[in-house]
């Protein structure tokens, strides 16, 4: 591993350093040298921009974060030490962006599907992957996606053939460790599931230590008619990490894709979902649960493309903030002019467990077909003082009824995820993490 | 088991409890009766603990302890029980899981070991039994969704489960029909007995017809105006509360 520690960000460097240590097919390599063009004109987001406006994004643009070129090493040990949800399927685990083969397990999967690291993809039969990379996930005007397309590598490939059902939940494990310099790390993930297909997919990204990093994830997915696609992303970022994660999703006739935003820890983390409903029928659930403590500042932006008639989605955020923490919530939901029946619904709850923490919320809708159903509300509260009372006065101490009204809060959202593992994982996870307020 | 001497109690800047004298005997039932506004839920919420309330003099001692110092859920563990006048719905908090860590709760307290699952679900079942409650509410979230009648008949299903040595109620005959009276009365009667007090906050006379307390005291304009047998709250039925009342009520 070669880390150079420097005192300025040096991107230009470390980009030409790169293009030369991770060799690329051509049409890809051409992509890649773009995307850092972009990146140069765009520099990284400022609140001036509407999307950044409630999220100052300067602490990370002053460390000096280095991708590292090549394989980083984690033990066993250390990753179990992470207790990242067990989902006893095929598990990719990668450390600082690149696959860790030693640590991965793709065994027990069914015909039709394959569970690839990007890199060995590309360097082997590169032909469908290699076609689809960067196709939704575009570099134009954001600059974390062209920042990750710029150092495109390595990252995960889940291709589901038509008609297959994978029945256990497949795991994508991204694990920063930052050493001597804060780490970049940077995976893609690219996903199509076939027509008539169904998987589900859980991305893990959790870090060690207590060094600055940034994870800056981008995930494209192609849901093709009649697929049925179930996506968990859970955010256990270290508490110096930070997380920027862009997911764009298409869908085809009648398809179903769900994706859940759990976001349980890092300094700042950013989710973007961008969800094109492409064919007649489509139904999408974009769900969130995000939890923040000190200073931590998790953002959640949504667009939801209804580009065709007789789609639904649903979307349920849902935040507890204690401290001095701040979320932000922003969904956009575009109705196009052929988009007759569509029936959107979006709805953002969130519990303040303090007088420092703040929450943001702003829908926008954009509506240009007629015969639609379009709703949204957003509420902000506190912790009901009678309910309290009432649990106090059952004999449950103050933390306890604290803890089972917090809970209680997030549990609706719990009991939307539909594989029982992820279910009963998640809510010990939270239970471990969930602020109580005082 | 209680003793209240010249209790007073304020909430924000008003004056509600002026001097409050009460002595509650093992067993003994006392019916706490009074027009709207004299303090009598006041009274039921200082006993209980509840926030908002403060106590500017007097003394109420539980079991030879210091009540008011006690935090609300010590008062619970050391056998207080208050049914609320307003039983609060509670979303996502299934109604069998409170009962448990509730009972849990009091029994550790007690130095007794937690009840398994069966051990709890026979109890359950038994009280369910007393009230004539659906099995279906124990598995729902705590008072949501029930009827006026159902979360009356939930507080005194929790009073039945978790056995305190004091019980206050807080008008559970408000909004109640004539039948889920009776059940929420019976419910009551069930668990009289030598060991345990009750104090009962009314409005009407009607729950004492079903309720048949030891002693009546009538509260007005934050004081006790008038203390007798059972058959005061007749009395007041046939006359109001006008022929009582000395000091204006405290509105």
């Amino acid at each position: 591993m070669s880390q150079v520690v420097t005192a300025a960000p040096d991107y230009a460097g470390q980009f030409a350093a790169w293009s030369s240590a991770v060799p690329l097919p051509a049409p890809l390599a051409d992509m890649r040298r773009d995307a850092f063009q972009s990146f140069e004109q765009l520099g990284f987001p400022t609140t001036r921009l509407e999307e950044w406006r409630f999220t100052n994004v300067a602490p990370i643009t002053k460390i000096p974060f280095v991708a590292p070129e090549g394989a980083s090493s984690l033990s066993r040990e250390s990753l179990d030490r992470l207790q990242l949800p067990q989902l006893g399927g095929a598990e990719l685990v990668f450390v600082n962006g690149r696959l860790a083969p030693d640590l991965s397990s793709t065994t027990g999967l069914p015909d039709g599907v394959r569970v690839a690291g990007l890199a060995e993809m590309l360097a082997g039969q590169a032909g469908a992957v290699a076609g689809r990379v960067g196709q939704l996930a575009g570099a134009a005007g954001q600059a974390f996606t062209a920042l990750n397309t710029a150092f495109l590598g390595d990252g995960a490939v889940v291709e589901v053939d038509d008609g297959v059902v994978v029945e256990t939940p497949i795991h994508l494990l991204f694990v920063t460790s930052p050493d001597t310099a804060p780490v970049l790390s940077q995976p893609r993930v690219v996903v199509s599931a076939g027509a008539n297909s169904q998987v589900c997919l859980v991305e893990s990204h959790a870090g060690t230590g207590e060094g600055a990093y940034l994870s800056n994830a981008v995930s494209e997915m192609w849901v093709a008619d009649h697929a049925v696609v179930d996506h968990y992303v859970v955010a256990r970022e270290a508490d110096a990490g930070y997380h920027v994660g862009q997911l764009v999703a298409t869908l085809g006739r009648a398809s179903n894709f769900s994706s859940h935003a759990i976001t349980l820890g890092g300094a700042i983390v950013r989710n973007e979902a961008r969800v094109i409903l492409g064919g007649e029928g489509g139904e999408c659930t974009l769900n969130g649960l995000y939890l923040g403590t000190g200073r931590q500042l998790v953002d959640n932006q949504t667009t939801i493309d209804h580009a065709t008639p007789h789609c639904d989605s649903h979307e349920l955020y849902k935040g507890i903030l204690d401290g001095q923490s701040r979320a932000v919530f922003n969904g956009k939901i575009i109705v196009r002019l052929d988009a007759q029946k569509t029936d959107a619904k979006q709805s953002n709850k969130a519990l303040l467990l303090s007088e420092g923490a703040q929450v943001t919320t702003k829908p926008q809708l954009e509506i240009f077909a007629d015969d639609v159903k379009c709703t949204h509300g957003a509420t902000v509260g506190q912790l009901d003082d009678e309910a309290l009372f009432y649990l106090r006065s059952r004999a449950l101490s103050e933390e306890q009824a604290r803890q089972l009204l917090v809970h209680a809060f997030a549990a609706d959202l719990l009991g939307h995820i539909k594989v029982g593992a992820i279910r009963e994982q998640l809510d010990a996870l939270l239970l471990e993490r969930l602020p109580v307020g005082s | 088991m209680l003793e209240v001497s010249n209790l007073q109690a304020s909430a924000g800047q008003r004056e509600i409890l002026k001097g409050i004298d009460l002595k509650v005997n093992p067993g003994e039932v006392h019916a706490i009766m009074g027009p709207n506004g004299s303090g009598k839920s006041t009274l039921a919420g200082v006993l209980a603990g509840r926030d908002g309330l403060e106590v500017t003099g007097g003394s109420a001692t539980f079991k030879e302890q210091d009540l008011l110092e006690l935090e609300p859920e010590e008062r619970a563990r050391e056998g207080v029980f208050l049914a609320f006048q307003y039983p609060v719905e509670i979303p996502g908090v299934n109604n069998a899981y409170l009962l448990k860590a509730a009972l849990n709760e009091v029994r550790k307290h007690r130095g007794e070991p937690e009840l398994d699952a069966m051990d709890f679900m026979t109890l359950i079942r038994e009280r369910m039994q007393l009230l004539e409650m659906d099995d279906t509410l124990l598995n729902r979230p705590v008072n949501e969704g029930f009827s006026g009648g159902e979360k009356k008949r939930n507080e005194i299903f929790q009073l039945a489960v978790l056995e305190p040595s004091l019980a206050i109620l807080d008008e559970t005959d408000s909004g109640l029909d004539i039948d889920a009276l009776k059940i929420v009365a019976n419910g009551v009667n069930a668990m009289r007995s030598p060991e345990r007090s009750m104090v009962v906050v009314t409005h009407y006379q009607r729950l004492l017809h079903y309720i048949v307390p030891d002693f009546v005291h009538v509260l007005s304009g934050g004081r006790i105006v008038k203390s007798g047998g059972k058959e005061l709250a007749l009395e007041l039925e046939e006359k109001g509360y006008g022929w009582i009342e000395s000091a204006p009520a405290v509105v």
